[in-house]
């Protein structure tokens, strides 16, 4: 996809002097960015730096990050998926239908993430088999993911939720269950991407497809897999956000998708595939999450954040194009 | 002001970049109406040097003398301006405007109030294309012309633009032999209109056609400039590389096994049809064609980057089934494929990742990949092929021409292929380098592999095979002995003849 077309192999005019400004801003830049954030809104607003903030801001976090993470996975593959809050209600009212009777927890569990995989997986079938672009196919099932979560819910709030449902948007040992969720896919995710052969094909099949293709790697299945797992985290997602509210809400999520790309996007995923990390998609979405809390501390009108926002998120690619 | 003798005179160029002296007092001179080859190894510096001339390198020490007078550009514009045309390999065009668009791109013909006049453009166009003696539309789309067409326009565009020197950069190394002749006969054509050509090319053959002069660049150094009139190959060659080659292709008493790979009746309509041949074990087969003939075709059949409608495929006596790559793999057949920068390498990768790209079951346990394992492996892949990377973490679109293919060379031997199937394997490729690839070819044969070589370069072709099968039309046109192999003889067959 990007070959790159200089068969001569020139000095690089960007080593030398500038090789250690360049490296160093690429790896550690983003984490700057964030640490020069906090330190503006610490100065702004006293309330920012303070242990109850700074824990609330994780918490807000935590969905966006896990949806972001599933999404890199698309993204590195040189895809994209638009139906995240979508899939968000849907998994979610799946989930709080289960927990409506009764006590139990692991069979909502267990239905919010099969729905979110089956999402996954229809999207990759549509994709690899259909050869449908994963614009229209996510920009679809988007759409059809909302009405389902409609139907299955009859357009109304589920309720009443069983307390050991419910308790997964609480606390473990002082510690945001949500929080913990997030780190625990975290590093099963930075593990299966940089240890396992899959994470490597994936990376290969983002970089260039058919040079993949000629070295016996099976695409189409390595694009299947990745949907499928962007859609069962997305499934783990909802479930996370209709404990904390309690409640299967089937017109959640509306944009959800929107801050999950700004993250991957602002961590230095390129969205064209074949490179990215992990870490900085859980920078990105930190970096989001703590605009939100600062201007919200700061009583900045919601419109107006959502500016700052997308201004802060054209401002992460230009940077991202100029290293 | 038209009396001088040298169109360009570049004195002395000196370039460094951060880390590297890409140029150190380097001169070329080139005589009005000449065709002037640039010649050296990937790395020499003629890139370099030809960036500086169009303008697009402002900072460099030394002079650089245009018909007579000095000149210092400030940028590609005024390089352009000033009479100098660069026709790159890659050529820059906009695909979804006509030829006449391309042609005049930036110098339409204007109306009043800002308008092209379309008339004058198509018409402008007509009468540059007729001047160098090319025909056609010139009001179709670019990305509907071959290549070849494409280049033209690139050439009628240079002239139009008044240019006193074009460089191009690499111009045969993506159109066919018929092409190549009429691409030939403009460049005769050009040159008695008073305009010079640098040509830079590593086909030897090419040169010594179409070439006055030579000018070699080693390492960034000046080594001569000479008339091509009387000068002999093997100087040529040990300009560049520095070094006496000896025989660049290795000589071979070799011992053929068993039969190893055997096709039968293999069709494909609309691309082949009824192609048999057996390749023995130690023997190297080559397969020889103009472009177009079905040779890649056959052999990505065979490896199972695509599929035949049908046709049987024996390895070692067993009939098999080969529907993907993974299959080709599993079966033994490793293919080094035509372009080794959209089929061989995810360039953003290093050269680690690239080499292992199909072979990460080697180092991984239970899918987890052992980062130790790896590491060895790879590191005595760079080893065994002498690759050139400062280490194995270099981003592979860093390494040259050369390096980059040993790189998938590597990946496809840790396959332990029994059948090694070569396209194209140096196209790109410098002399020295080329020369290495051979080397290794022979040793692969001689260690008891079959190995098909496909290449438009007849001397490797012939150089390197034991047998030569030659493609015309989709079809098996002949089959030529070393002991009888000549140009003229491959060439027939390979025009139908």
């Amino acid at each position: 996809m990007n070959a790159m077309s200089q068969t001569i192999a020139e000095p690089n005019a960007k080593t030398g002097t500038t090789r250690f400004g360049g490296e160093f801003f690429r790896k550690y830049g983003l984490f700057m960015a964030l640490i020069i954030l906090c330190a503006v809104f610490s100065f702004l607003s006293p309330v920012f730096l303070t242990e109850r903030n700074l824990l609330n801001v994780l918490n807000q976090v935590s969905i966006n990050a896990i949806l972001a993470i599933g999404v890199t996975f698309v993204i590195l593959i040189g895809g994209i998926d638009l139906g995240l809050g979508s899939y968000v209600a849907l998994t979610g009212c799946l989930a709080a239908m289960l927990a409506e009777s009764g006590d139990g927890f692991l069979l909502p569990v267990a239905a919010g993430v099969a729905g979110g995989l089956l999402i996954g997986w229809i999207n990759g079938v549509t994709i690899t088999r259909g050869k449908l672009a994963p614009f229209i196919v996510t920009l679809g099932m988007m759409t059809a993911a909302r009405g389902a979560a409609l139907v299955i819910s009859d357009g109304r709030p589920i309720s009443r939720l069983s307390p050991s449902f419910n308790a997964i948007g609480g606390t473990f040992l002082g510690v945001q269950i949500p929080v913990l969720i997030v780190l625990a896919v975290f590093l099963i995710a930075l593990f299966v991407l940089h240890k396992t052969v899959f994470g490597r094909y994936i990376y290969a099949v983002g970089g260039n497809e058919e040079a993949a293709r000629t070295s016996g790697i099976n695409v189409n299945r390595i694009k299947m897999y990745v949907y499928v797992i962007c859609g069962g985290l997305a499934g783990v997602a909802g479930i996370v956000q209709a404990a904390r509210i309690e409640t299967g809400q089937p017109n959640i999520g509306t944009g959800y998708e929107l801050d999950a790309i700004a993250a991957v996007v602002i961590g230095g995923t390129s969205l064209s595939g074949g490179s990215g990390r992990l870490m900085g998609t859980l920078i990105g979405a930190l970096i989001i999450g703590v605009i939100n809390n600062g201007l919200d501390l700061l009583n900045v009108p919601s419109y107006y954040q959502q500016i700052i926002k997308g201004l802060i998120i054209v401002g992460a690619l230009l940077i991202d194009r100029k290293s | 002001m038209d009396d001088y003798l040298n169109v360009l005179e570049m004195k002395n160029i000196s370039k460094s970049f951060p880390g590297v002296h890409a140029l150190k007092s380097v001169s070329l001179t080139v005589k009005k109406g000449t065709v002037h080859a640039l010649m050296g190894e990937n790395g020499a510096g003629k890139s370099t040097l030809m960036k500086i001339l169009i303008g697009m390198y402002t900072e460099y020490e030394g002079d650089i003398f245009f018909k007579g007078r000095r000149i210092a550009h400030t940028g590609i514009r005024s390089a352009m301006d000033a009479g100098i045309a660069m026709i790159h390999q890659e050529l820059s065009y906009v695909p979804e405007l006509t030829a006449a668009e391309n042609l005049f791109l930036g110098n339409e013909p204007r109306r009043k109030f800002g308008r092209i006049d379309e008339k004058k453009l198509i018409e402008n166009a007509r009468e540059s294309l007729a001047r160098i003696g090319v025909r056609l539309d010139p009001r179709t789309k670019m990305k509907e012309l071959s290549v070849s067409e494409r280049q033209m326009i690139e050439i009628a565009k240079a002239i139009s633009q008044n240019a006193d020197v074009i460089i191009m950069d690499e111009p045969t190394s993506a159109i066919s032999d018929r092409e190549v002749e009429k691409l030939f006969e403009i460049i005769g054509d050009v040159k008695q209109k008073g305009i010079s050509i640098i040509y830079i090319s590593h086909k030897m053959d090419e040169i010594f056609r179409i070439a006055d002069e030579f000018t070699v660049l080693r390492d960034g150094t000046f080594v001569g400039t000479q008339p091509i009139k009387g000068a002999d190959i093997r100087q040529m060659i040990s300009m560049m590389v520095g070094r006496q080659l000896t025989e660049l292709f290795p000589e071979r008493s070799p011992e053929f096994g068993p039969e190893m790979l055997s096709v039968r009746g293999l069709t494909k309509r609309g691309v082949f049809e009824n192609i048999s041949f057996d390749v023995r074990k130690g023997e190297i087969v080559g397969i020889a064609g103009l472009m177009g003939s079905g040779r890649t075709e056959v052999v990505n059949c065979i490896y199972g980057l695509d599929q035949a409608d049908s046709g049987d495929i024996r390895i070692a006596g067993r009939p098999v089934r080969i529907r993907s790559p993974k299959d080709g793999i599993r079966n033994g057949i490793g293919l080094v494929s035509e372009d080794r920068k959209t089929q061989g390498l995810v360039l953003q990768l290093s050269v680690r990742e690239n080499v292992m790209l199909s072979n990460l079951p080697l180092c991984s346990q239970a899918q987890v990949v052992s980062a130790a394992k790896e590491r060895a492996i790879v590191d005595e892949t760079i080893a065994n092929l002498a690759i050139k990377t400062p280490t194995r973490e270099q981003k592979a679109k860093n390494l040259s021409g050369g390096n980059q293919q040993k790189i998938v060379i590597g990946k496809v031997l840790l396959g332990n292929p029994d059948i090694l199937i070569l396209d194209e394997p140096t196209r790109g490729i410098d002399v020295g380098a080329k020369s290495e690839i051979y080397k290794l070819i022979t040793k692969l044969a001689d260690e008891g592999k079959a190995v098909i070589v496909v290449s438009s370069e007849l001397p490797e072709i012939i150089g390197l095979s034991d047998r030569i099968l030659v493609l015309h039309e989709g079809k098996l046109a002949g089959e030529v002995p070393r002991s009888e192999a000549t140009e003229e003889k491959v060439m027939t067959l390979a025009f139908g003849k």
